[in-house]
C-alpha cells in the first residue's frame, strides 16, 4: 500500500503544483522520488511532528495542498492538538499520512502500533478519516485525499498487502464499498484486516451461509445507510479491524445501530482488546494471538450466527 | 515614517483606551498582555505591514500571526483602529453572541489571518507561510508575535531550528518579552534568558529592543530582515501592563479585568495621558 501511494502521489504532483510533502525524517527507500523529482515541494522537517503540522496548516494558508507523512502512531498522536487547532480547526486542506496501519510494525511494540489511533483521531470534527484495505483502495483513497478540500488523515499498511478488489470500484469518501451480495451476514471490515476478513468470507461461504462482504476505506464520515440497510436485510453484521475494540469501526457501527428506527439486531465487533500488547512477533503472529486469522474471525462469526438471540 | 511618532503615541493611546473599554464590561483577563504588545501592535500595523485594510485578501500583502492569541483586545483594537472593520464592532468582544471570541479566529473578523488560542502554533504555521511565500517568489513577509511564556513550548523552538536552517529571511519573529507567565516572573518559572542569544544560537539574527520605545521598535523592524538568508528576531523587552501604574509588572493583571469603578476611571485616565 505505501508503494501504491508515493507512486499515486508522484503521478498527482506531475499535475498539481501545489501538492507538498513534509516528511518528519521518515520514508528511507519510499519518500525519495518525490523528493528527487520536485526538490522545490519536498521538506524533511526532522524529527519534529508538532512543526511539521503547524507548517502544513501555513502552506494550506497560503493554497497549497500539503501531505505530511510519518509512521501512523507518530503521525496521529504526537501533533494531535496542532491537528486539532491548526488544521481541523481552521479545516485547511492537509492530508496527514500515518504508515504503518494496525500490525504493520508488530515486532517494534506500541509505540509502533498503530491500534488506537482511529479512536482518538475520529472526535476530531471536519477531519475525514481514509483506512484503505488493499493497494487499489489505497490508490483510491489518495486520490480522493488529494481532491478533497478539507483535512484527511489516511492511514495505510506497508506490508505488501494484496489486491483484494478484482477491478477499480467507485470510490467515494464516506461511501462503503461491497465486494458481495448476501442475506444471513455482512461482513464489515476496514483497513489491511480487508484480506482475512475475504478468506473468512470464504470459509463461512463454504457453509452455505450467505455472506455479505462490505469494505469501509472511510471510517470518518461512516457509511450509515450501509449499517442501515444491513440491519433491515440480514440476521447478523460482524465488524473486522485491526485496532482497538473501542472507538474504531464497530463502535461506529453500534451508534448506527442504537438509532432509533434501525431494527434492533446481533453485532459481533472483530477487534484488539483494550489493552497494549505485551506480545512482539509478525504481523501473522501478532494476528494469530488476537483473533485475527481468517479461521477465529469465520468461526467467531459462525458462533454468533448459531447463537439464539 | 508615514508617522510622526506623536501620531503612533495618539494611535497606541487610542488602542489602549479601546481595549480598557473591551474589557472592562466583559471582564475578560489578559489586560496585562494586550497592554506590552500595544506599542508594538501599533508600530507593525500603521509603519511596517504592507496592508490595505481596503483588500484584507490581497495574496502579496504581509502576513501577521498574532501568536499569543489570549491577549486578542490589543489584536481587535489595532485593526479596528487602523480601519479593518468599524470600532462598533468592538462591543461585539466575549459576549454572547459576538463576533469577536476570547481567543482570535480565523477571520471573524477581515485581518485576522491565523486561529490562536493554544501557545507554540503561531511559529510553526508562521514558517509554513514563509516557506509558501519563497515557494511561490511572493515578496510578501510573515511576522509573528509570541510571548514570552510561549517560549516554553518546545514547538517554537522546533519551529526555530527550521527557520534557522532554511534560512527563512521572509520571516520575522517578534517577542513580547513582558517578564511574567501565567503563574509567576519568567525568571522564576523558566528562566529564558539569554533570550537573544538562544535565537541567534538557532540561526536567526536577532536584536533586542525596548519594546515600548517607538522610534526604537520603528527603526528596528523596518530593517528586517536584518541578515539576508536569516530569519529575524526581535526580543522586544516590554512590561507587562504598561501604560496603567497599578498593573505594570503586576502578576495579577494576566488575569484581572478592571472590575472596580475608581480603578476603571483611574486606568482610563492614565492611558489618556500615556
Amino acid at each position: 500500500m505505501r508503494t501504491t501511494f508515493i507512486k499515486t502521489v508522484i503521478e498527482a504532483a506531475e499535475k498539481d503544483e501545489s501538492i507538498f510533502f513534509l516528511t518528519g525524517d521518515l520514508g528511507f527507500g519510499v519518500v525519495e522520488p518525490f523528493r528527487d523529482k520536485f526538490p522545490g515541494r519536498f521538506l524533511n522537517v526532522g524529527v519534529a511532528e508538532q512543526n511539521m503540522v503547524g507548517i502544513a496548516a501555513g502552506l494550506a494558508l497560503s493554497g497549497k495542498s500539503p501531505i505530511v507523512y510519518s509512521i501512523a502512531t507518530f503521525a496521529a498522536f504526537r501533533p494531535f492538538e496542532f491537528i486539532r487547532n491548526d488544521v481541523c480547526y481552521q479545516n485547511l486542506k492537509v492530508l496527514i499520512v500515518g504508515v504503518g496501519a494496525g500490525f504493520s510494525y508488530p515486532q517494534y511494540a506500541a509505540t509502533h502500533q498503530a491500534i488506537d489511533d482511529v479512536a482518538v483521531m475520529s472526535a476530531l470534527p471536519n477531519l475525514v478519516i481514509l483506512n484503505p484495505g488493499d493497494p487499489i483502495e489505497a490508490k483510491l483513497a489518495t486520490l480522493a485525499a488529494l481532491s478533497y478540500h478539507g483535512p484527511v488523515y489516511l492511514r495505510i499498511g506497508k506490508k505488501g498487502e494484496p489486491d483484494i478488489h478484482e477491478s477499480e470500484p467507485v470510490f467515494k469518501i464516506g461511501h462503503a464499498i461491497t465486494l458481495q451480495d448476501g442475506g444471513d451476514v455482512v461482513v464489515i471490515a476496514t483497513g489491511n484486516i480487508l484480506e482475512n476478513a475475504s478468506k473468512a468470507v470464504q470459509i463461512l461461504r463454504a457453509k452455505d451461509l450467505s455472506v455479505r462482504f462490505v469494505s469501509m476505506p472511510t471510517l470518518r464520515p461512516l457509511d450509515k445507510e450501509v449499517v442501515r440497510k444491513a440491519a433491515r436485510e440480514t440476521r447478523l453484521i460482524a465488524t473486522v479491524e485491526e485496532g482497538c475494540e473501542f472507538g474504531g469501526l464497530g463502535t461506529a457501527v453500534a451508534e448506527v445501530l442504537s438509532e432509533r428506527t434501525v431494527p434492533k439486531m446481533g453485532l459481533v465487533k472483530i477487534a484488539l482488546p483494550q489493552h497494549y500488547p505485551s506480545e512482539i512477533g509478525s504481523q501473522t503472529y501478532m494476528r494469530s494471538i488476537y483473533g485475527l486469522t481468517p479461521e477465529a474471525i469465520a468461526e467467531k462469526i459462525y458462533q454468533n450466527l448459531t447463537l439464539p438471540l | 515614517m508615514k508617522n510622526t511618532l506623536a501620531g503612533l503615541g495618539s494611535y497606541a493611546r487610542s488602542v489602549r483606551k479601546a481595549i480598557i473599554e473591551m474589557a472592562t464590561p466583559v471582564r475578560s483577563s489578559h489586560t496585562g498582555g494586550a497592554f506590552s504588545a500595544t506599542d508594538l501592535l501599533v508600530v507593525l500595523y500603521f509603519e511596517i505591514l504592507k496592508i490595505d485594510p481596503a483588500r484584507p485578501d490581497d495574496p502579496c500583502r504581509d502576513i501577521f500571526v498574532y501568536s499569543k492569541g489570549h491577549s486578542s483586545s490589543a489584536l481587535y483594537a489595532v485593526l479596528s483602529e487602523r480601519g479593518f472593520f468599524s470600532p462598533d464592532l468592538l462591543k461585539e468582544y466575549y459576549v454572547d453572541g459576538g463576533r469577536l471570541p476570547g481567543h482570535p479566529v480565523r477571520r471573524c473578523v477581515p485581518g485576522v489571518e491565523v486561529s490562536s488560542g493554544s501557545l507554540g502554533h503561531g511559529l510553526p504555521m508562521g514558517v509554513g507561510l514563509a516557506l509558501a511565500r519563497k515557494l511561490d517568489k511572493n515578496p510578501s513577509r510573515v511576522f509573528v508575535m509570541i510571548s514570552d511564556g510561549e517560549c516554553d513550548e518546545g514547538s517554537v523552538w522546533e519551529a526555530a531550528m527550521l527557520a534557522g536552517h532554511h534560512g527563512l529571511d521572509n520571516l520575522t519573529v517578534i517577542v513580547d518579552f513582558n517578564k511574567i507567565q501565567s503563574l509567576g516572573r519568567t525568571e522564576e518559572v523558566v528562566n529564558l534568558e539569554p533570550l537573544k542569544k538562544k535565537w541567534s544560537a538557532f540561526n536567526w539574527a536577532a536584536r533586542e529592543i525596548d519594546g515600548h520605545n517607538l522610534s526604537s521598535i520603528y527603526n528596528t523592524l523596518k530593517r528586517v530582515p536584518f541578515k539576508k538568508g536569516y530569519p529575524s528576531a526581535v526580543v522586544a523587552h516590554t512590561v507587562k501592563g504598561r501604560g496603567v501604574s497599578f498593573m505594570e509588572g503586576q502578576l495579577e493583571w494576566h488575569y484581572r479585568s478592571l472590575d472596580d469603578q475608581g480603578q476603571y476611571l483611574q486606568a482610563l485616565k492614565e492611558v489618556e495621558r500615556s
